[in-house]
């Protein structure tokens, strides 16, 4: 037992002088940035009453061509689908080798993460221009886009599940004699089935979201027939598309969020 | 019990183990051996190297120094392949059970078969044998667990996962059993009651048992033999039926 004193710590802790440099930097950034976006009150007053007759425009909804924003919604949903499937199936082996845990050689774990991070970091509007400039306008390219999209996404969710899986079973299987291979199969796949589900659902939302917007740059699916509608001023028409997608985006975040239940409840 | 080769020399023989973590000394030149059927308890308070040695024994964990032989083959410098083959023979059981979760507690009883066999059979129950399965089930009736074996382990309590995890080093047919603190995370009913079924089938299947603990009472009844670590030196081993309870508390003072 000491024999000093117990003294209260002190409520408030001033910071450190180096982390109040930096608070003071992120603040001045933070102030510079609002400047540089060009947020002005005065285009924003301006505009309010355009925003109001176009919300004024786009009511009611022009119901006459359901049936075509029917069968392009079901285009769009057929790429983002597809897109993340194949996306899923490709991220799996790529998140093996990009995880510490499975790697078989850290030159590997390193090329993988990189090709990973390439493909996460670059929007996929710029992948959907690099695909319809290469394989052509319509829904193979937005495909393609979504699919290097999910994996971008789901190879780096896929590895750190991977990776945050408890090293207590990996120890049993190897104390009883089991192979890298076993152990991945039987143990790490299993524990990180949640995980890869969980992240397998939020992509195909994500994709689901995107595919909307690939349209705009010609790779399928409805964005091109907003677009259309837009630019030929057809705003009840762009709203009955908006609708559309908002009730499909709705539909399968529904979905995925009692299928994401079923499994975690498990 | 046949008498093989393995069988004239001690199932478990560590001769003058070292194994440093940095600057810490773990374990100081530590040599022990167990016998065949014999059943030894490791006393000795945290840090003072019970985990490591048993870790080191199977190389776990890469000892430094020494020589370790487990059912009569050194295990040091042995390659991949062989240690696995020597690890098949030898159950080791967790202070967290540390099972598969999300898998039935079928499939993680047939989880012992891997050392033998690196075939899908050995994953998952749905592709293992009809005789792998009936005999995983078998495992899980000689812990009395039958009746949970379709059932998820994460659904399982904690003296039920242990007792399946008992059944999965059973499953390994082990000739030695290494348990390190496997009462540790129990109440006291259901720790009582794991002690009591691994030193009952050690007994009846004549497998050697190394256990940690820090129960007395489970040190002086469940082993023939009681072996104290102090700061990484072995500084008692004694036959149990020598030992009282106040021999082992003066251990720890």
């Amino acid at each position: 037992m000491s024999s000093q004193p117990a003294s209260l710590p002190p409520r408030i802790s001033m910071p450190h002088p180096v982390h109040t440099v930096l608070y003071l930097i992120i603040i001045a950034f933070a102030v510079t940035s609002l400047r540089g976006a060009g947020i002005s009150f005065d285009d924003l007053s301006d505009g309010f009453p355009e925003m109001l007759r176009l919300i004024d425009e786009m009511f009611p909804p022009d119901y006459s061509r359901l049936e075509r924003i029917g069968g392009l919604l079901l285009e769009t949903f057929q790429m983002a689908f597809a897109g993340t499937l194949i996306g899923v199936l490709v991220s799996f082996p790529l998140a093996a080798f990009a995880s510490r845990r499975t790697a078989p050689h850290v030159i590997v774990y390193h090329a993988t993460r990189g090709l990973i991070s390439l493909f996460r970091t670059i929007p996929d509007l710029v992948w959907a221009l690099f695909f319809v400039a290469t394989v052509g306008i319509g829904p193979f390219a937005g495909t393609l886009t979504l699919a290097v999209d999910t994996i971008g996404f789901c190879g780096r969710f896929f590895a750190e599940a991977m990776e945050e899986t408890d090293k207590g079973p990996q120890e049993a299987l190897t104390a009883l004699g089991a192979s890298r291979a076993g152990i991945f199969f039987s143990y790490i796949v299993p524990a990180s089935m949640p995980s890869f589900v969980n992240t397998s659902l939020f992509s195909l939302e994500k994709a689901v979201r995107s595919s909307v917007v690939l349209g705009l740059v010609g790779a399928g699916g409805i964005g091109v027939e907003l677009k259309v509608s837009m630019d030929l001023f057809q705003y009840a028409e762009a709203s009955m598309i908006i609708i559309s997608i908002f009730a499909l985006v709705l539909i399968v975040e529904q979905i995925s969020s009692a299928i994401r239940k079923r499994i975690l409840d498990a | 019990m046949p008498d093989s080769p393995s069988n004239l020399e001690p199932a478990l023989q560590v001769e003058n183990l070292h194994k440093r973590f940095g600057e810490l000394h773990i374990l100081k030149g530590v040599s022990l051996s167990v016998a065949h059927g014999e059943r030894v308890a490791l006393l000795g308070s945290n840090g003072s190297g019970k985990s490591t040695l048993l870790r080191s024994s199977l190389r776990l964990i890469e000892p430094d120094e020494g020589e370790v032989r487990v059912l009569g083959k050194s295990v040091r410098g042995l390659s991949f392949r062989k240690l696995r083959a020597v690890r098949s023979s030898v159950g080791f059981i967790f202070q967290k059970h540390n099972l598969v979760p999300r898998l039935s507690a079928l499939s993680n009883v047939i989880h012992g078969t891997q050392g033998r066999s690196g075939c899908p059979g050995s994953w998952f129950q749905m592709f293992a044998s009809q005789k792998t399965r009936q005999d995983a089930l078998d495992c899980l009736s000689e812990v009395a667990l039958e009746h949970v074996a379709g059932r998820y382990v994460h659904n399982l309590s904690g003296g039920q996962s242990q007792r399946v995890a008992i059944a999965r080093a059973l499953m390994q047919n082990p000739e030695m059993i290494f348990a390190d603190e496997p009462v540790a995370s129990l109440d006291p009913e259901a720790g009582l009651q794991v002690m009591e079924l691994l030193s009952r089938l050690a007994t009846q299947k004549k497998i050697s048992l190394l256990f940690t603990t820090h129960h007395l009472e489970h040190a002086l009844q469940y082993s023939d033999r009681v072996i104290g670590l102090i700061k990484g030196k072995i500084e008692l081993s004694e036959q149990t039926k020598d030992l009282s309870l106040s021999d082992l508390r003066g251990f720890y003072e």
